[in-house]
């Protein structure tokens, strides 16, 4: 309590009656508008407190009468974005591919939705940018074994090879070795001029002959008399850099021998129940046409 | 708060406050007109500043067709500050920082020469409490008739000046808050969607607010926010010394003060001061204090009350400027009878002079030197290569082109340090070359996406380092970036 509130003699101003050891306080009045201010903020915060989630009870809290919260806002702001989304997709659904991508607006959707359905779906095999590994096609390289055009893309996609889908791209590369048809000395000489004249690793003055013979009457049907290899039944090329099975002799071998054949499933959703919707077959096509090989 | 306090101290005195309050009631002030060069410096200032701040938005500055036209344009959804010829990006942002400051030294500058100016003169508070009120003395008259009439009965008279002088403010204070957001929305097209209501919510939002506070800063507020809001006063004495000019009542000339007997003859007046007690300096201060009290914090150096004693000092015969712009020094000198001279440099002035050449030289030069070009390159993270059919080891890149200039320019792009390079835009039906053009728009940022083909010489770890160069077809201003090449280990 103030006790000794007096005139200053220095200032001429008032005291509060505040003194400690003798020092005295000053009475600097405050301006009535800004108590009157202050007192309005206090009923502000009253009204805020009441309206908006304020107060912790341990695991629960007060909601506040507006029951204002940011989890429902996102909600509703990702119901609103897929809603704003299925128009679009709708949209790439009734429209042809080549136009989809000539549409900047929905090129710009599809690539967004084929870039998520690609990591969700084609990355375990054929890697986060569509590089591939051994036995699983790069689809960023300018080889494509079955057609490299959005066509050719999309239908690999719905179909699948050697997926058991009515539609799906088919072929069998003969079983050489297993099966008898060659003997082992043709498939170490077919190796060997595929090593050679296909793979870039012919030995000086090596005699080749006896596996290019080897090759026109059982490989060139397929893979073509220089190695360029066949779309139609999904023959790689051999005369190339890129090589499916790896880059050794031992490979060719292999393959000859017994060959494996990759099977890429069809994500047509009428025959795959876990696969995708036409648009966003679509839409990843487009994607993977941007990989970098697309024709 | 000097004068508050006498008015309590007086009441005080007459018994009617026992324990005086620690909340002060607004004393309301009445400033009464004046005549004379401050204030005629006043009303110049006054006109130039507001002239330009609610004009300057309706200035029209071509920039070519379907470019921004408004001469100052602060766009904030497309991220450009348009200042007639120059047009600002976010990586100049640190320009504005640096005006800031710039501005700060400079009003610390002003202060140490010549006090509070800018509060006196040139401060928005000040700027627009003047105008509000001139709109006051219009309508309810001056200083004696508005005290008169306040403490008068309600009647028609009064209450028709009152509403037509709110009604004023509102609708300045309204111009004042359209002509802010003005600055950062084209100004035709605000004032045609605003009265049509297509306006944004923001804008709606803001001009309200800003009508709001200039209407209550102005009009009511006034001096309270010099006194209580504001921080400037508060730490403006580190500026101030005793070489600042600052408006100082001459005391040694003044004093002692008392009224003048008109018919007792000298005599009657021997041994008093200039000062005739008037009261004239305290009735024309907008801040309502003393000047005769000397330095306060409320005084803002308006220099209202060198015009009022002025006038006074004429009237009685006297020489001018009793009340004067004067050092404290000089004040302290006069009093002896000696005299000092004002002294422009000093330590302090020195030091905000140089610090202000420093900044305006190392802002002007970075301005000048400006690049109206910039190219940001990613490499592709997967994969990190790639090899096609020939043998040739393709890498992908992403380009971000910034084309600065106000025209639409086509960039030439090429390699340095890649063997064999050839590059094609993804997506792109070409064959590689060695060089591009890429077209990218006026004030705008192109993204290309590039293919880069190379037979990268043989290095332990497969990569290799290689310039893009890129070169404004145009203007020939041009630009590097080094970039990595990556290809298989060993290759
Ligand atoms: S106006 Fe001049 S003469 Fe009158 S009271 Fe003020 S200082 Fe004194
Ligand atoms: S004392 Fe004089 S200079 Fe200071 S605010 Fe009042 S009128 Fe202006």
């Amino acid at each position: 309590m103030p006790t000794k509130i007096e005139k200053d003699a220095l200032t001429g101003r008032h005291t509060t009656g505040h003194e400690w050891d003798g020092l005295q306080e000053l009475n600097t009045p405050l301006p009535k508008w800004w108590l009157y201010t202050f007192i309005a903020c206090c009923i502000f915060a009253v009204g805020y407190i009441a309206l908006f989630p304020s107060i912790p009870y341990g695991r629960d809290y007060f909601h506040g009468w507006l029951q204002a919260s940011s989890r429902t806002a996102v909600d509703a702001d990702v119901k609103a974005l897929e809603a704003q989304r299925a128009f679009s997709m709708d949209k790439i659904k009734y429209t042809p591919i080549a136009q989809v991508k000539d549409d900047p607006k929905l090129l710009a959707v599809a690539t967004a939705a084929g870039r998520i359905a690609f990591a969700n779906n084609c990355q375990p095999c054929h890697g986060a940018g569509g590089e591939g590994r051994v036995g699983y096609p790069s689809l960023a390289d300018d080889t494509w074994l079955w057609g490299g055009t959005l066509a050719d893309i999309q239908q690999t996609i719905t179909y699948g090879i050697r997926s058991g889908n009515d539609r799906a791209r088919n072929s069998v590369m003969p079983n050489f070795g297993a099966g008898g048809l060659l003997t082992p000395a043709q498939i170490e000489a077919v190796a060997d001029f595929v090593w050679g004249a296909f793979y870039g690793h012919a030995a000086e003055g090596q005699d080749l002959s006896k596996g290019r013979a080897v090759f026109a009457e059982n490989c060139a049907v397929c893979h073509g008399a220089n190695g360029e290899g066949s779309r139609t039944v999904g023959a790689p090329p051999l005369k190339s850099a890129v090589h499916l099975y790896g880059d050794l002799r031992a490979a060719i071998v292999a393959q000859v021998t017994n060959p494996r054949m990759g099977v890429m499933p069809s994500w047509e959703k009428k025959t795959n129940i876990t696969g995708l919707d036409e648009a966003t077959i679509k839409s990843v096509a487009i994607y993977v046409h941007a990989l970098g090989g697309g024709e | 708060m000097a004068s508050m306090d006498k008015l309590r101290n007086a009441a005080a005195e007459e018994g009617k406050v026992s324990q005086p309050s620690l909340y002060a009631s607004q004393v309301t002030v009445y400033p009464k007109a004046v005549h004379g060069p401050a204030r005629a410096v006043k009303w110049g200032i006054l006109v130039f500043c507001l002239t330009v701040y609610y004009l300057l938005p309706w200035l029209r500055w071509d920039r070519g067709p379907g470019r921004v036209s408004q001469a100052v344009l602060l766009d904030l959804p497309t991220r450009r500050f348009y200042l007639f010829g120059l047009e600002l990006w976010p990586q100049d942002i640190w320009l504005l920082t640096g005006l800031l400051i710039l501005s700060a030294v400079g009003l610390f500058l002003v202060t140490s020469l010549a006090g509070r100016v800018w509060c006196g003169y040139t401060c928005p508070q000040t700027v627009w409490t003047d105008l509000y009120m001139w709109i006051e003395r219009l309508l309810e008259g001056d200083r004696n008739a508005r005290m008169r009439r306040d403490q008068g009965p309600a009647s028609l008279d009064k209450i028709w000046r009152k509403l037509a002088k709110h009604t004023l403010w509102f609708a300045v204070a309204f111009w004042t808050g359209g002509a802010f957001i003005m600055y950062f929305v084209d100004a035709p097209t605000l004032t045609v969607q605003f009265w049509t209501g297509e306006a944004a919510t923001e804008a709606y939002v803001f001009i309200g607010l800003f009508t709001a506070t200039t209407y209550l800063l102005a009009g009511w507020a006034r001096e309270q926010v010099c006194t209580y809001m504001c921080p400037w006063p508060r730490f403006q004495a580190s500026m101030l010394d005793e070489q600042s000019l600052i408006v100082t009542y001459q005391n040694w000339r003044g004093e002692p003060r008392g009224h003048r007997k008109i018919d007792a003859g000298k005599p009657a007046n021997a041994g008093l001061g200039h000062c005739i007690d008037c009261l004239a300096c305290v009735h024309a201060c907008p801040t309502g204090i003393d000047i005769r009290d000397g330095v306060q914090l409320e005084c803002i150096n308006c220099g209202l009350c060198v015009d009022a004693c002025n006038e006074m000092m004429v009237r009685t015969g006297q020489p001018k400027w009793l009340v004067t712009w004067d050092t404290l020094a000089g004040q302290k000198a006069k009093a002896q009878g000696t005299h000092e001279a004002f002294r422009f440099l000093r330590p302090r002035t020195l030091i905000y002079a140089g610090a202000m050449v420093v900044g305006i030289t190392v802002m002007w030069a970075a301005m000048a030197t400006r690049a109206r070009l910039d190219l940001a390159v990613q490499h592709d993270r997967a994969p990190l290569f790639v090899q096609v059919r020939d043998g040739s080891i393709r890498n992908g890149y992403t380009l971000k082109i910034s084309n600065k200039t106000q025209a639409r320019a086509e960039f030439v792009l090429t390699m340095h340090g890649l063997a064999g390079g050839a590059m094609l835009l993804a997506e792109q039906p070409a064959t590689p070359a060695p060089a591009l053009v890429l077209p990218v728009d006026a004030d705008g940022i192109g993204t290309f996406r590039l293919l880069v083909f190379g037979h990268p010489t043989p290095g332990s770890d497969g990569s290799q380092q290689f310039d893009f160069i890129l070169r404004n077809a145009t203007t020939g201003e041009r630009t590097t970036y080094t970039s990595v090449f990556m290809g298989p280990r060993g290759g």
